[in-house]
């Protein structure tokens, strides 16, 4: 089994108003040197298969078709190997 | 015989009964609502696509509920040059299933707007304007998530084709960004297809049918898509 993070961020050209407001914010409690705030999406989940292959390309698959929109959106992931009793899934 | 508008019903949406009310007892033609895990479209004449806030929003607007059953049959009817309308979160659907281009984004002040807006017709030779002698109509937006985008390229090809549809506007038509409620690349409310029987917009048209609510500028496109039908 593998665990799978996929990480989705914003395409760099598209606002993020945000990532923007969530800055304000940043100013507001002084933390002055902070720019570029951006906020993407931290997605994880576990592919049940013990070939490496296969498992790379259904999380390729399941990033471009549902967890992000190419038109704005980069995806990024990793897989680890994962052994289930390793951590209680709740 | 009466067209027959097809409401598609999404866990979420809640402008579904809006729109049945607005077809079948404000303006007389037939409604019927499409469950979205069925496939059968029951012989409608347009489809809609309703508001509201399908699998909560969860994700990206309208990015689960295009993989649902019926959006595969509705997906068929529009390639075949059925006629299809999203209205706001199901403008959002359609963009996400890709039969409209572009990708909506939170509006620029992060608020959730409610208020009535101008719509300029673009373009007034579509089955959704023909029959509308007006410059502009006044329907209300109501959403977080309008801010329409699509890069330089495809809104050019948008402009090339006329598939612009309503852009906000005042009263008079003017297009300003003042008018503009939620940031959307050069006040865009509305876009089509190229072939132009699919479209989408984010203000509600079936809002604004009932005189009792006072205004009534949004019977004007549903009654250009019928006489269009005949």
């Amino acid at each position: 089994m593998y665990k799978a993070t996929v990480i989705v961020k914003r395409r760099p050209t598209i606002l993020d108003p945000q990532g923007k407001a969530v800055e304000q914010g940043a100013k507001l409690l002084g933390f002055n040197n902070v720019q570029n705030t951006r906020i993407g999406k931290y997605i994880e989940f576990f592919v049940d298969t013990n070939n490496k292959d296969a498992a790379e390309k259904e999380v390729r698959e399941y990033s471009e078709k549902l967890l992000s929109n190419p038109i704005m959106e980069d995806f990024e992931f990793s897989l680890t190997e994962w052994t289930p009793s390793e951590e209680k899934v709740k | 015989m009466k067209p027959k508008f097809g409401v598609v019903v999404f866990p979420g949406s809640n402008c579904d009964y809006d729109a049945y009310y607005a077809m079948k007892k404000v303006l007389g033609y037939d409604a019927e609502f499409l469950w979205h895990k069925d496939n059968d479209l029951k012989n409608s004449d347009v489809i809609i696509l309703p508001g509201g806030f399908s699998y909560g929003d969860y994700l990206r607007t309208g990015a689960i509920a295009r993989f649902s059953p019926i959006m595969d049959s509705v997906y068929s009817f529009a390639e075949k040059g059925g006629i299809v309308m999203g209205i706001c979160n199901g403008f959002q659907i359609l963009l996400e299933i890709g039969l409209l281009p572009g990708v909506m984004l939170q509006n620029v002040s992060l608020k959730f707007v409610c208020k009535d807006v101008y719509l300029r017709i673009e373009n007034n030779n579509t089955i959704f304007t023909k029959s509308i002698n007006q410059k502009t109509i006044k329907i209300p937006v109501k959403h977080g998530e309008g801010n329409y985008f699509a890069d330089d390229e495809t809104i050019k090809s948008l402009e090339e084709n006329s598939q612009i549809l309503f852009r906000y506007s005042s009263n008079e038509g003017e297009v300003a960004e003042v008018y503009n409620p939620n940031g959307a690349s050069r006040n865009i409310a509305g876009v089509m297809n190229k072939r132009q029987n699919v479209m989408g917009l984010m203000p509600h048209p079936e809002n604004a049918c009932d005189p009792v609510l006072r205004k009534t500028d949004g019977a004007l496109i549903f009654n250009s898509v019928v006489k269009s039908l005949f």
